[in-house]
């Protein structure tokens, strides 16, 4: 892939071709004293100059000491919430003297633009498109958001402490196919992005703008900075080996590591909100107040609540205790059955939203080490 | 995906609770055939969705179905106010069925408690029908329920003995009872029945079902010839929602009949 050279204070002009071309562009932004996705009209909209200190059950805006666009880490909330919606109405049914007629709600696909999509992010979506579109039967909602998505991707060149994407092999350079990838480069005075792109709507994008080809040391420095957030994450006490963990979790349904888990997880969902893979969902009928007009709602659920179980004994999952196992077990092992891939991409959300700090990254050696040999 | 509208022809009490909808399609496309065993999403205007298996003939007139429904929650309940004439939506066939190719040439020991009955009448209605019965060499039902008053399709069940085996048995007799008492396992164990070449379909509570495999596996039936009917939290059907999950099975779409030696494991484990 051709790389190229955009100056820092030229990002407006990309951003304003993209918008050009018929694109809502979504971006991180400041909102909630956090740097959250939301609409994105001018590169100032953008968090520059600030990053995220991200801990187990903490999250802070800190100012870096640098004009970084893109320095920061996992956004609490995931890109999720624009392709699989929150809530939506999936149909409306009418009864009268006739009969009943029902309607299926259509939902309108918008023609979006995502601005900043980290590797593991890019890991997340190719995830969800296994389950909503590589399916007998599809998620259409999904399918017509996402089909319409343009990525710019951006590589992570610096990462958070909850960060563990190198173990889970999804970052954080960017390897899965986007419109744009992006690097930011900020040395010397000199502070650009390095661009690519895998998509012919990307190259036409890019014709539009005051780039010059990359020198080789462009890509050096680009490299370099990259190189930067491994070595971070490897030096970090999150970096593990993730190669058995299908086997590991299979072999540990009995350990005592859930019993002690299940002590502090207040079973409060935080973790499958924030995960960027996490697709339960579950279904809202109502009727109007003569009965006459019915309504369907499809909104996200989550395997910690009591209701998700539910059978008419009782629930199969009563306690916190089997439901952070499922929750658990299904990311990191049973996924791999489902769809071929673990559902962790290693973006730390599950672990800096935990209001108890429970971090997965402990969860997995505190398994392996009460595993008896 | 929306519901087929479907029309309420027919409404059998079954026992007090229980009842059996047969069902003819309103509109112009009837749903797909069905496979005994696989199950429908019946819709009860404005109440929601409750996951149904199908209890009727598998060849009708098209576009006519049956189910069999216990009332338990909110929407079983509005399901139980519809009347001869009233409307509910319908979507499906959804998951796998009872594998009927498996069965011929061998005995078949179909094996049911309570409600269990229901998703195996179909397969029932299927052997007994035309020359198909010549394909099984022997049929044996055995069918428990707590009380002689809480038995599914009892005119039926009488019917069938005449052409096939059938040991029914109840938690709790009352006089006029004259078959077995306790529970199934105890029959069941006594049963004669080629353990080396027969095939076991289970529906029923999960407790049953397991005491059930253990007599068969005690008998000699091979585990690769054992096939249950799971329940679990349905809510889209079509493996979307999440709910259904049971270890790495989707109940809804790679189930809800399970081979045993497939899903033995995850049957052991509490809470999954």
């Amino acid at each position: 892939m051709a790389k190229f050279v955009l100056q820092a204070e030229d990002l407006d002009l990309l951003i304003q071709a993209i918008r050009a071309d018929g694109y809502q562009v979504l971006g991180p932004v400041i909102r909630d004293q956090a740097i959250a996705y939301g609409a994105v009209e001018k590169a100032d909209d953008l968090p520059r100059g600030w990053t995220d200190e991200q801990e187990k059950g903490h999250y802070r805006l800190r100012r870096r000491n640098d004009d970084a666009y893109f320095g920061y880490a996992a956004s609490p909330q995931s890109w999720k919430q624009y392709l699989q919606l929150p809530r939506r109405q999936v149909w409306q049914a009418r009864k009268s003297d006739l009969g009943i007629q029902v309607r299926e709600v259509v939902d309108e696909a918008p023609a979006v633009a995502f601005l900043g999509v980290r590797s593991c992010e890019l890991h997340a979506i190719a995830i969800q498109d296994r389950v909503f579109v590589d399916a007998h039967y599809r998620n259409d909602s999904y399918v017509n958001r996402r089909a319409e998505i343009f990525t710019v991707a951006v590589n992570c060149t610096s990462a958070a402490a909850t960060c563990f994407c190198t173990s889970m092999h999804t970052g954080p350079s960017v390897t899965l196919p986007s419109d744009l990838a992006m690097t930011e480069v900020i040395t010397d005075g000199e502070h650009y992005f390095l661009v690519g792109s895998d998509s012919y709507r990307g190259r036409q994008i890019l014709k539009q703008l005051p780039v010059r080809p990359a020198t080789a040391e462009n890509l050096q420095m680009a490299d370099k900075a990259i190189q930067a957030a491994v070595q971070q994450m490897e030096d970090g006490p999150r970096h593990f080996d993730s190669s058995d963990l299908k086997e590991l979790l299979y072999r540990n349904l009995d350990s005592p590591a859930w019993d002690e888990v299940a002590e502090r997880c207040l079973s409060c969902a935080n973790c499958t909100m924030a995960c960027p893979t996490c697709f339960c969902s579950t279904v809202e009928d109502s009727t109007d107040l003569e009965g006459a007009e019915a309504e369907r709602w499809e909104r996200w659920d989550s395997c910690f609540t009591g209701e998700f179980s539910h059978l008419s004994g009782g629930a199969v999952r009563p306690d916190t205790r089997s439901r952070y196992r499922q929750w658990m077990t299904h990311k990191l092992a049973s996924w791999y059955d489902q769809f071929g891939s673990s559902g962790c991409v290693g973006c730390g959300r599950c672990i800096t939203w935990c209001p108890v700090g429970i971090d997965l990254t402990e969860q997995v050696s505190r398994i392996r080490e009460l595993e008896e040999p | 995906m929306i519901p087929a509208i479907y029309r309420i022809d027919r409404r059998l009490i079954e026992h007090p609770g229980a009842f059996t909808l047969h069902l003819s399609a309103t509109g112009a496309l009837p749903l797909q055939p069905f496979e005994p065993g696989q199950f429908n999403m019946l819709y009860a205007f404005g109440a929601g969705e409750v996951a149904i298996s199908l209890s009727g003939r598998q060849r009708e007139t098209e576009g006519q179905i049956a189910h069999t429904i216990y009332t338990r929650g909110a929407v079983t309940a509005a399901l139980g106010r519809l009347r001869e004439g009233d409307q509910l939506g319908v979507r499906g066939p959804f998951g796998q069925g009872w594998p009927l190719g498996e069965a011929e040439g061998k005995e078949l020991l179909v094996i049911a408690g309570g409600l269990g009955l229901a998703p195996l009448r179909p397969v029932i209605y299927h052997l007994l029908g035309q020359a198909r019965a010549s394909l099984i060499p022997r049929f044996q039902l055995f069918y428990g329920a707590r009380r002689p008053g809480e038995m599914l399709y009892v005119p039926e069940l009488q019917a069938w003995s005449r052409q096939m085996d059938v040991t029914l048995s109840v938690d709790h007799a009352d006089s006029a009872w004259s078959d077995h008492v306790g529970v199934i396992t105890k029959p069941l164990s006594a049963a004669e029945f080629d353990a080396e070449n027969c095939v076991a379909f289970l529906c029923g509570p999960e407790l049953m079902m397991r005491f059930s495999i253990q007599v068969l596996l005690e008998r000699g039936v091979s585990p690769e010839s054992i096939y249950i009917s799971m329940e679990r939290n349905m809510k889209c059907g079509t493996g979307l929602c999440g709910h259904c999950q049971w270890g790495p099975n989707f109940v809804c779409k790679d189930g809800p009949v399970f081979r045993y030696a497939d899903v033995r494991h995850w049957l052991g484990i509490r809470s999954l």
